[in-house]
């Protein structure tokens, strides 16, 4: 009985309590601005198409006794991603005689759940009464999301491949390829990062930035603005270059217009998820849009300063600092959110030879050429 | 005969590709903003705005059977418009007035006047074969239940749509 007694004695109770507190609030933050951004893209979208888009589904307040004013206008198509769940909870599962159960079954919730993991190590605060915002601080932040992310294209090729439909089997193929081909130049792109900061763990290249200012903005946006040394200016060439390059990786990885090959509905149906219906479909959805703002996230983190912002001091200085450092990081995750929707609606969809050459013969050449560039300038120009 | 498509000469600014995408961009955003501040000009918001104000004479609604001014239904039950219905919307089931009634001399009157408005194609037929002027189709349209009997217009509902319509010839004067 004391060699029980002694593992309890020995088991982190509190770091148990707060990494779950933080997992079920990071959660619950995520799948809310999933629904939202899905909102947000409807609405974006038939904006700059001249069209209103969803504005029907408020809140009913007027309803509810908040005086006699009608807030519908105001909050019109706020409840529609509430109106969208009952829907997609309510309809009926139906699961084809022909497909292979067991592989058709699984496939959603591999979707989700790798994008979901993978948030797990972003720092997406600084500290909220000296507890760290971050539910795993590892020291191969990066390379983990890279690792979970691409086990994401388990879910899509499976949901390709065990429909035994052709649409989907070609999305499922093209995903694979797709995948290869961008996983390659997204993990060499921030070799330079690593290189410049010497750090792997997202935490400490988020400290790195709140001292030296935004990867992306050298300098000014710091604790102490200051104006870049030139070594530092310099070295914002390759971070330029690693930040473009990432970032239309990163349009790939999560398969968003101009590279939605997997889906593209005007040749493969729905690709995919064709075969799919009800929750497991809305799983899918969940998951692409939970890809995409742990794409977002890791965006912020790596070149946008992560949950810094110049004057706002960290969560050291009390309560309200730490919760608004949450609330800067996912106001940038929004606006990386929003730029993705902009780029969905405005560009048309690459052909399947061009993106097969933009990622091997321009892409991969340029990660590539881009950490050689690094490395010299760091060797001459060593930065202080 | 092979036919070579003539492809564009690119400039270097497209083969790049990445100020097109920001030439791309300044037009969809555009379109954004000029939506924020109100002057694009979007379609109808039908509920709350409708069209019912501009509806040209010769709209064709729904068909409703009209009264005259001593409040008899003008139909004569002749069938005429039954026979004609293209989807075969109209149901009339002809009775006879008794010979004290006013209008004696009109022999016949509908006991029951049903029109299906999931079959009415809204094509005006019954309204151009009525020898009576009875029947004329109205400018309502917007016809919604969530059953489909409850979309059967039956013959009051008819009556009370089409309301009364004076001016019309007069047939059944007891003089003529």
């Amino acid at each position: 009985m004391n060699f029980l007694n002694e593992i309890i004695a020995q088991v982190p109770w509190l770091l148990i309590a707060f990494s779950l507190a933080k997992t079920i609030g990071l959660l619950c933050v995520v799948l809310g601005l999933v629904s939202y951004t899905v909102y947000a893209e409807r609405r974006v979208s038939s904006l700059m198409q001249d069209r209103l888009g969803p504005n029907r589904t408020g809140f009913p307040l007027s309803l509810l006794g908040f005086g006699l004013k009608d807030w519908s206008p105001i909050l019109g198509g706020l409840g529609q991603p509430i109106a969208d769940a009952v829907k997609l909870l309510l309809k009926e599962d139906f699961t084809p005689s022909y497909v292979k159960k067991f592989y058709y079954w699984i496939a959603p919730g591999l979707g989700i759940s790798a994008a979901l993991v993978s948030l797990a190590v972003i720092p997406f605060g600084s500290t909220l009464g000296s507890v760290p915002m971050v539910i795993a601080s590892i020291d191969a932040g990066p390379l983990f999301v890279f690792a979970i992310s691409s086990l994401g294209v388990y879910g899509i090729v499976l949901a390709g491949w065990s429909a035994n439909s052709k649409y989907p089997f070609l999305g499922g193929i093209r995903s694979t390829a797709q995948m290869i081909s961008y996983e390659l130049s997204m993990g060499l792109s921030v070799v330079p990062i690593f290189l410049i900061m010497g750090k792997l763990n997202l935490v400490d290249i988020v400290n790195y930035q709140v001292e030296n200012g935004w990867l992306l903005v050298p300098g000014f946006f710091a604790a102490h603005p200051h104006l870049p040394e030139r070594g530092q200016l310099l070295l914002w060439i390759p971070v330029f270059i690693s930040f473009v390059v990432f970032l239309i990786s990163m349009f790939a990885e999560t398969n968003r217009l101009p590279f939605d090959l997997p889906e593209a509905e005007t040749e493969l149906v729905s690709g995919y998820h064709t075969e799919y219906s009800s929750m497991k479909f809305a799983l899918f959805f969940l998951g692409e849009y939970t890809a995409m703002i742990a794409g977002s996230a890791l965006i912020v983190t790596l070149f946008l300063g992560g949950w810094s912002f110049p004057f706002i001091p960290d969560g050291s200085h009390g309560w309200f600092w730490g919760l608004v450092n949450i609330g800067v990081f996912f106001a940038k995750v929004t606006a990386c959110l929003i730029f993705f929707i902009f780029i969905r609606w405005t560009l048309p969809r690459f052909r399947y030879d061009q993106l097969m050459k933009l990622g091997w013969i321009w892409f991969f050449e340029i990660a590539l050429v881009n950490i050689f560039i690094t490395a010299g300038i760091l060797a001459f120009l060593p930065v202080s | 005969m092979a036919y070579t498509v003539p492809r564009p000469k690119l400039t270097f600014s497209e083969k790049i590709y990445l100020p097109t995408v920001i030439a791309g961009l300044r037009i969809t955003l555009g379109h954004l903003w000029r939506m924020l501040r109100g002057k694009t000009h979007v379609c109808m918001q039908y509920p709350e705005e409708k069209w019912d104000a501009h509806l040209p004479e010769h709209y064709r609604g729904a068909p409703t059977l009209v009264s005259d001014e001593h409040g008899r239904t003008r139909c004569v039950a002749c069938q005429l418009c039954e026979f004609i219905c293209p989807p075969r919307a109209i149901r009339i089931k002809p009775g006879e007035i008794p010979p004290a009634d006013q209008f004696a001399k009109v022999e016949k009157f509908p006991q029951e006047f049903d029109i299906d408005m999931v079959r009415c194609i809204y094509c005006g037929m019954c309204e151009e074969v009525c020898p009576e002027q009875a029947i004329f189709l109205r400018k309502d349209y917007a016809f919604t239940d969530i059953s489909r009997a409850g979309l059967v217009h039956n013959k009051q509902k008819l009556i009370e749509l089409g309301g009364v319509r004076t001016g019309l010839v007069n047939k059944w004067n007891e003089k003529k």
